[in-house]
């Protein structure tokens, strides 16, 4: 953590204390606190339901009632005639509260509350998820009366609502705190659910025109509502596969009426949100509950576990319950510096990944009569890899491609594994685009620059500046601080970028519009190098005006490697303007992998590979005579060399080889590589390359640290006690049987020796300094590809997860109106993109964006970019209409 | 208390004094007192009676009169023989079996209602009260097409384990619709641990005469509270109906035909 950035936030005027008393007690606390949470800081504690520390006070559910006096202008003090809800009042100088602890008054009020709570309440308890973990449940028991008054037929809606796919909706449980609703509105900005008919009448009924007070989604069907007062509401859908307490059917929210193909998602509602899981957390009852945890489990069941999630660079803390060796679910920890209680749903949902069926759980090598890979044990497997690595390392040499998602110690191992077993610093963690002027990048601006930007600021800076990367989409926490700074008023957006995404809306950033490869030009007219006037991108003075301001920040996205020239410029930028910087990858190893050397130029601590000195140093550390010199070759470097016969042996993590610029490539390389060994947790397009597989654990199975895009070591503990094995450990295996030392037995020995890497003073590799490339030339019916990845798509890490698949944005098109219309698609038409290898078919939705370019979902269902066109962004790809005959 | 404990049982003539409240020899430190009072509760009367077992020793006793002496030898055999000619005591289990008391705590049941829904709801409030962590379950969620307990939620799996069970009776006291109960079934042996961990298949009621076998749509309009009540006295039509479509071949058709026919429960409120 650098000093500059907590301690010019933290220097602001010292907050004014002010003293008050609550049961008796003199409480300080800074002017400004609610009273409900100045109890809290001497242990006293207030019933609440609606309060969230999180979100604003709304005082909507009157649970938190207290007796209140303050002083007046004579300082008498005044009692208040009525008890108070604690959660919204601020205490102040001289008041004095009391409790229902020492006030009978409030502690007759909260338990008239709860009971009125409870009236219409159906008290199904044993049916409900919620029941052992229930806040309803545990305040009617600690401050709620026995028995109910209430004699009276109770309030009753259809139900189960299956908002989307993944969230059910049981009206009758809900206590209309509105916590569900202000976290959609205050902290996720989506639209998703909301209170329907406030103040109205009962269901079935209309008070004041209006439908009964409910929570949802604005539903004719469902909430019965006729505009006119004359035609009937449409029926409500159903679904078959949950029931209501009658049997029937539960009821399908916001299917009738589309509201158009690009909100909505592949269930065919309007999209809700990628942070919906939230609102089933902080619901105080059970009212929300999600459908990958219905009636899977109670709280005794659980075993908990924190631990942080694998599917971004964020490093969010998260809570693994299991029971009985399976994971039941996951819940948002509580990280106030990184992800606050807020995760995504992908992040919350998709862990099914680690137990699906192609999970590897024994060694697999070639059998020597069929060439099947067939299970075996450990040491056979471990000498038959050790045996053709060394036969490879005698021929052409072996390379090493670990892939994003390691640990830091993981990716620690494979640095020096690489290095010191295999003598090459041929390795690349990164398993997507990529070009030696990103690894230049990495080493000169990321690697060993430990934590300057972090979540923090990102709420604080005037103004951040995002460059190829959509935060809502590739990471989802930096997304809610930054709209949380942009709510507060201290933080303006803008980004960089072909269109304005619906992430970006809500960010209210401003776009400075740019297609894709045309990112240089605009860095340089940023960094006053050129003139603005020569970009497409209209008037960037006050931008420009903007980024020199102290304070400002710059994010990059990985995806700006693809990119010729764009992080030169970048770093021109940044020179010139002083700005600060962080670079945020997409997967929760990358940021790790630079920190240890998995790229071909770069070494342990930001040392590069060309210095000497780097290289003395790191051997002397490693304890062996002398390091390989030769610079490495990069991923497509790697490839290229199988496939010509220069490597012979690929040391394989894990990588997916449809996140590769070319996955056809990668594929021939693989088959023509000498021997292949893959360290793996599941079978993948790469196992039947591999002469010997070796299985690794999947995160739940072991511990480590990430390092997140902040360069924060988030560590993380296993969830269960297995006998699989971490990356570390079975190259330390391998080593072994190579006869070299690895010492990467335990975490600790790991740590230590990455603490000996810390603080290099000596040269840097250089800042890249890549032209631009000249814009390729368009003919008539083509177009510049924009793509990047959705939060949730095709990749692996979320399969076995069809509820949470079902809240994915619907894959689309995205087309300027004005080229949808020149290629004759109408409204609901679909386009053909067609690549140097094939054609993607997708709907199209016109969107406002330049009319030379086309957005695809770069990994969605029937929308792979990298393998079915050939190409990535930038490219010229050809549009067509699609005949409607054929569509059909 | 350990110390004196242990030391007396291997030399009990040598060790004597530290037992014997009336003559502490050793000078008591302050507690000494306490510590002889609390041990002299379980063991004084043991060492009281030492004395009075030499006086029914027969050999030793010369107080007694010839007659005396000469049946001593067998007058252990008295109660035998007075034994002899009073009725017979011993159960002829297990080849006679006998009711045991109508509230005998034996295997679980897993219940039905009238119409053959299972009355288990998978909410697990049994496997919480359970002090011997006896008992698992796994819920699942009814839909349309398989309903197996009125509402929305069944007891998918349910297992009893009793090797752990000790038969106290909490989870019948905490389960909230009734479903689960106490048999008077107590032959609960087995050859294998895995035999004594019984299943769903094995604990829930069997489908008597005049109930539908589940799984198939709950009484049409009335809720799970309804059932709860005991609103619902056995299948309606539309049920039997609805499974001899699906099922055909059900056992429980025919019966519970005959019950729907007969009207035990009425079209809902
Ligand atoms: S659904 Fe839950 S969080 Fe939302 S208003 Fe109702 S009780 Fe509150
Ligand atoms: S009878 Fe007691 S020990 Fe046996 S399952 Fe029930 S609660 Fe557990
Ligand atoms: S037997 Fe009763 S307490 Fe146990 S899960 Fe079923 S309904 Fe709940
Ligand atoms: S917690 Fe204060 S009104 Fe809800």
């Amino acid at each position: 953590m650098t000093a500059t950035t907590n301690e010019s936030s933290s220097a602001v005027a010292p907050v004014e204390e002010i003293t008050l008393t609550i049961d008796g007690l003199d409480v300080s606390v800074p002017k400004g606190t609610l009273v409900i949470r100045a109890a809290e800081t001497v242990g006293i504690q207030i019933p609440r339901f609606c309060d969230h520390p999180l979100l604003k006070p709304a005082g909507a559910c009157r649970q938190c009632l207290v007796d209140v006096a303050t002083p007046d202008r004579e300082g008498n003090l005044r009692a208040m005639p009525k008890p108070q809800a604690s959660c919204t009042i601020e205490a102040t100088p001289g008041m004095v509260v009391n409790t229902q602890h020492t006030s009978p008054v409030a502690e007759k009020a909260q338990r008239g509350q709860i009971e009125f709570l409870l009236v219409n309440h159906p008290l199904d308890c044993p049916v409900c998820d919620k029941g052992g973990e229930c806040p309803l449940q545990n305040q009617a028991m600690s401050n709620g009366a026995a028995t109910s008054r209430f004699v009276d037929i109770k309030r009753t809606f259809p139900k189960p609502i299956k908002i989307s796919t993944q969230i059910l909706l049981d009206r009758d449980r809900c206590i209309l705190c509105q916590r569900c609703t202000r976290f959609s509105d205050e902290i996720a900005g989506d639209p998703f659910i909301d209170l329907q008919g406030r103040g109205g009448g009962e269901p079935g009924g209309h008070g004041h025109g209006l439908p009964a007070q409910q929570i949802g989604r604005f539903d004719e069907a469902i909430l019965e509502y006729t505009p006119s007062g004359e035609q009937a509401p449409n029926e409500t859908q159903r679904t078959d596969d949950v029931v209501g307490p009658y049997g029937q059917a539960g009821v399908l929210s916001s299917v009738a009426g589309s509201i158009g193909a690009a909100l909505e998602d592949t269930s065919g509602r309007p999209f809700a949100s990628y942070f919906s899981g939230n609102t089933v957390q902080i619901c105080p009852v059970g009212a929300l509950t999600s459908a990958a945890y219905r009636f899977r489990s109670r709280p005794f069941d659980l075993v908990s576990t924190p631990s942080i999630a694998e599917h971004d660079a964020c490093g969010s803390a998260i809570r693994v319950d299991h029971r009985r060796g399976v994971v039941m679910r996951r819940l948002a920890g509580d990280d106030p510096a990184v992800n606050e209680e807020w995760i995504t749903d992908k992040d919350r949902f998709a862990f099914a990944w680690q137990t699906s069926p192609d999970v590897l759980t024994a060694p697999l090598v070639r059998d020597e009569e069929t060439g099947e890979l067939v299970p075996t044990s450990w040491s056979e497997a471990i000498a038959l890899a050790a045996e053709g690595l060394r036969k490879a390392l005698d021929g052409a040499g072996a390379a090493a491609l670990p892939g994003g998602r390691l640990t830091l110690e993981d990716a620690y191992a494979w640095s020096k594994f690489t290095r010191v077993a295999l003598g090459t610093n041929d390795v690349d963690f990164r398993a997507r685009v990529h070009s030696a002027e990103e690894a230049d990048f990495l080493a000169s601006r990321v690697a060993g620059a430990g934590m300057d930007v972090i979540f923090g600021d990102l709420e604080r800076a005037p103004r951040v500046l995002l460059v190829g990367l959509e935060p809502e989409e590739e990471a989802g926490t930096i997304f809610l601080r930054l709209r949380k700074g942009m709510l507060a008023g201290r933080v303006r957006v803008t980004t960089i970028a072909p269109l304005a995404t619906r992430g970006s809306t809500k960010l209210r950033a401003e776009v400075v519009r740019t297609a894709p490869g045309d990112e240089p030009a605009v860095l340089d007219a940023l960094a006053g190098l050129t003139d603005a006037a020569g970009t497409s991108s209209g008037d960037l003075s006050e931008l420009k005006a903007a980024l020199a301001e102290p304070g400002t920040v710059v994010l990059a996205g990985e995806r700006l490697a693809g990119v010729p020239g764009a992080l030169s410029a970048l770093d021109r930028l940044l020179t010139a303007t002083g700005a600060r910087f962080a670079w945020v990858p997409r997967r929760a190893g990358d940021r790790g992998a630079v920190e240890v050397g998995l790229l071909p130029g770069l070494l342990p601590g930001g040392r590069p590979t060309a210095e000497a000195e780097a290289r003395v140093d790191v051997a002397g550390v490693w304890g062996v005579g002398t390091l390989p010199a030769a610079p490495g070759r990069d991923l497509t470097g790697i490839l290229d060399a199988t496939t010509s016969g220069e490597i012979d042996a690929l040391l394989v993590g894990g990588i997916d080889l449809a996140d590769l610029p070319s996955p056809a490539d990668a594929e021939v390389a693989l088959a023509a590589a000498g021997f292949v060994v893959q360290l793996e947790v599941r079978r993948s397009a790469v196992t039947q390359h591999a002469d010997v597989v070796l299985p690794i654990a999947p995160s739940a199975h072991k511990s480590g640290t990430f390092l997140n895009w902040e360069g924060r070591p988030r560590p993380f503990g296993q969830v269960f006690t297995t006998s699989a094995l971490t990356d570390s450990r079975v190259l330390g295996m391998l080593a072994d049987a190579l006869e070299v030392d690895l010492g990467t037995r335990t975490l600790e020995e790991i740590h230590r020796e990455l603490a000996e890497f810390d603080g290099w003073e000596g040269p840097r590799t250089a800042a890249p300094s890549v032209p631009a490339a000249p814009a390729p030339a368009l003919e008539a019916g083509q177009a510049r590809l924009a793509t990047w990845r959705l939060m949730l798509d095709s990749g692996r890490g979320q399969d076995g997860e069809p509820h949470l698949a079902g809240t994915a944005y619907r894959p689309v098109a995205l087309l300027s109106p004005a080229t949808a219309t020149a290629l004759g698609i109408a409204e609901g038409g679909r386009v053909r993109v067609s690549g140097a290898e094939g054609d993607i078919v997708l709907p199209v939705l016109p969107t406002p964006m330049g009319d030379d370019v086309v957005w695809l979902p770069q990994h969605s269902p029937g929308s792979s970019v990298y393998r079915t066109l050939g190409v990535t962004a930038g490219a010229a790809v050809r549009l067509a209409a699609v005949d409607a005959e054929v569509a059909r | 208390m350990a110390e004196q404990g242990k030391g007396k049982k291997p030399a009990p003539g040598k060790g004597r004094g530290q037992g014997r409240p009336a003559q502490p020899k050793r000078p008591a430190a302050g507690r000494t007192p306490a510590r002889t009072a609390g041990t002299s509760t379980g063991k004084a009367p043991a060492k009281a009676a030492r004395p009075r077992v030499e006086k029914f020793d027969v050999d030793s006793d010369v107080s007694k009169s010839g007659l005396a002496q000469f049946f001593a030898p067998v007058a252990g055999f008295g109660v035998t023989m007075s034994t002899l000619f009073r009725p017979v005591v011993t159960e002829q289990y297990p080849f006679e079996k006998k009711p045991t008391a109508p509230r005998y705590h034996g295997r679980h049941q897993l219940n039905r209602h009238p119409d053959g829904l299972e009355r288990c709801i998978g909410c697990e409030l049994c496997a919480w009260a359970c002090p011997a962590d006896a008992i698992y379950v796994e819920a699942g969620n009814n839909t349309p097409e398989a309903q197996y307990s009125p509402g929305e939620r069944y007891g998918k799996v349910y297992q009893i384990n009793y090797l752990r069970c000790i038969f106290c009776g909490l989870c019948i006291e905490a389960c909230p619709t009734r479903a689960l109960t106490m048999t008077n079934d107590f032959e609960l042996a087995g050859t294998t641990r895995e035999g004594m961990i019984f299943d769903k298949d094995t604990l829930l009621a069997p489908i008597r005469s005049g109930m539908l076998a589940a799984p198939h749509p709950m009484v049409a309009g009335l809720s799970d509270a309804d059932y709860y009540r005991g609103d619902v006295t056995g299948p309606t039509t539309e049920q039997v109906a609805w499974v001899s479509d699906r099922r055909p071949d059900d056992e429980s058709l025919e019966s519970a035909a005959a019950a729907a026919a007969r009207g035990a429960t009425g079209d809902g409120k």
